[in-house]
């Protein structure tokens, strides 16, 4: 399987920008460990850094997207209380948050 | 074993099979091995009988329930089903009950199918060996210290173990085709656009296709047929009906260009190249002419890969954040919630990919990363066009190993990824792909061979499938 590489892991500034980033909570111990293995996958990725890339068109899909438009006709939509009854808390026929900005102390 | 999809829905649809005796031949096998394999985060049997009765009574009226009629099907759990838990298995989708159908659901269900049960898989098809499951592992049928493959392992082993006759799983780089190869089924990954992705819950979006697990390739070919075809609801859906495959099964290989990758990343075991060379032959012997191609950019795939896929699913899955579905865990303002909701939810290996696709995309990186990936893929496919124009078809193995025991790889995320070598280019170009079983390996283990074809030729794709096939079975 794969040689162990003895690579740097990524600095905990960067971990920590990162979880921020993606909304995620880390335990120290999930910051350490991914801190480690994303830099030992980064290593495994530097084999691209040789090719010549400068005239390479990015692709994206695999093939070109179009524009796809339908009718403006009104179809039924999913049924609203179905919907909200998924959600973990509503109210008035909406979904409820917390406050955007916290509880005022 | 009840025999092929094929023979069912005819007997079925002809009247001489009871559709609810067939599914009782299924539940009294899934009664039998289920605990210790564990394919299914949700069997329905209930469910599964009104189904099957129903079907029996439409052809006691006259009707004819479809080319799938009475045929027992499941369901990877990623696939909404309607007022039916669809979980990823996943923490933070346990409980949820879709308001909808996945277009795929509805047209097995249009065609007459059977849906027993809803199949376990890596968290949100993160993986290739359905450890990261948040239910716990699947067991490979021929082996249960062993892993069945993944991300849809527990498609492939329901098949595989004979719980039903056919499944559907989906494939983003190499999730249908791996666990095919390791469980000794037929595994087909479509063509990008050829079916449907309405309702299948976004891994990486410009990489995903769902397709079927079969126990032979006229199986495959039958399911295929019912679940691809354009779809309104999917705006990357190709605007053509579905490809007829009923023909080309027996057309055979003669003076088909069959094409040898010689600049394949090494790292098959030898168990695997073996029986890549016995394929060859055998083709060669059927007719079919194997030419030397090269697609230099093949080696990169993996880098590309696992640098585009956490990309694109690090933006699919921020919708999990607490509000709409699932889990939420309360906290006194939304950021905190999002950020405690995800951490309880989400399991190590979607974190580690949601974190890898974050940096691959942050300001500062986004060049070095994501963007050069997104240039690599383009080398891939210019590669595989170049190949193509002296190949119809190209073998490659299918997964560079036999099934693995349980356990082997999970602190080495990176051993892990290698699973992936040999299909992942397939998905970054966007082109179809088979795994067909094709002997043994290693403790007597399957292996599978993979046939790779270009954009939407899956008829030449099926036709030098199939000829593998009659190698192995007469």
């Amino acid at each position: 399987m794969s040689e162990p590489v003895a690579a740097d892991p990524l600095s905990a500034d960067v971990i920590a920008k990162v979880a921020k980033l993606a909304r995620l909570e880390l335990t120290a111990q999930e910051a350490d460990r991914f801190a480690r293995q994303l830099g030992d996958m980064l290593s495994h990725f530097a084999d691209i850094d040789a090719l010549v890339l400068d005239d390479v068109r990015p692709m994206s899909q695999p093939y070109a997207l179009r524009n796809v438009l339908r009718d403006d006709t009104v179809d039924p939509g999913l049924d609203r209380d179905e919907v909200l009854a998924a959600a973990p808390a509503t109210e008035d026929h909406r979904f409820r948050v917390p406050p955007i900005r916290g509880v005022a102390p | 074993m009840s025999g092929p999809a094929s023979d069912i829905a005819m007997g079925v649809r002809d009247g001489s099979r009871s559709a609810v005796t067939v599914l009782e031949d299924y539940l009294a096998r899934i009664d039998a091995r289920e605990p210790r394999i564990h394919a299914f985060n949700v069997v329905l049997a209930d469910e599964a009988r009104h189904r099957a009765a129903d079907i029996d009574a439409l052809v006691a009226n006259g009707a004819d329930p479809g080319p799938l009629a009475g045929v027992p099907v499941a369901l990877k759990d990623n696939m909404c089903t309607r007022g039916v838990p669809t979980t990823c298995s996943s923490k933070i989708l346990e409980g949820w009950r879709p308001p909808y159908d996945a277009t795929v659901v509805h047209r097995l269900s249009e065609a007459g199918a059977v849906v027993v049960g809803k199949t376990n898989l890596d968290e949100f098809a993160m993986g290739s060996s359905t450890e990261n499951s948040a239910f716990g592992p699947t067991r490979n049928p021929h082996d249960p210290t062993r892993v069945p493959g993944g991300s849809s392992g527990g498609s492939a082993a329901a098949v595989a173990a004979g719980f039903v006759a056919v499944s559907l799983g989906s494939d983003t780089g190499g999730s249908i085709r791996q666990p095919a190869a390791l469980c000794g089924v037929v595994g087909v990954k479509p063509s990008y656009g050829a079916v449907s992705r309405y309702g299948l819950v976004a891994f990486a979006s410009s990489l995903d296709q769902i397709g079927p697990f079969a126990n032979t390739v006229a199986d495959a070919a039958l399911v295929l047929q019912v679940i691809a075809g354009h779809d309104p609801a999917d705006s990357t859906s190709i605007p053509q009906p579905a490809a007829d495959l009923s023909d080309v099964l027996t057309e055979g290989v003669a003076g088909v260009r069959v094409g040898r990758i010689v600049d394949l990343p090494s790292g098959a075991d030898p168990d695997v190249d073996e029986r890549l060379e016995a394929a060859l032959e055998t083709l060669q012997t059927a007719g079919a002419k194997i030419v030397d191609v090269e697609v230099p950019a093949f080696t990169y795939g993996l880098t590309a890969y696992y640098l585009i896929a956490p990309a694109e699913a690090s933006s699919n899955l921020a919708r999990y954040d607490g509000v709409r579905y699932g889990l939420r865990v309360d906290a006194t303002e939304t950021n905190a919630m999002y950020a405690a909701t995800r951490a309880e939810g989400f399991g190590d290996e979607v974190k580690r990919r949601i974190m890898l696709g974050t940096y691959a995309l942050s300001a500062g990186y986004y060049d070095a990363y994501y963007g050069k990936a997104l240039k690599v893929r383009r080398l891939i496919a210019d590669d595989f066009e170049r190949a193509y124009q002296h190949a119809d078809v190209l073998l490659t193995p299918t997964s560079p190993t036999v099934a693995f025991p349980i356990g082997e790889r999970t602190d080495n995320p990176f051993a892990m990824y290698l699973c992936d070598t040999y299909t992942i280019p397939t998905n970054l170009a966007g082109h179809p792909a088979v795994s067909v079983p094709f002997g043994t390996g290693a403790g007597r283990l399957p292996v599978g061979v993979q046939v790779l074809a270009p954009m939407l030729a899956e008829p030449m794709m099926f036709r030098v499938a199939a000829e593998l096939e009659r190698a192995v079975t007469s």
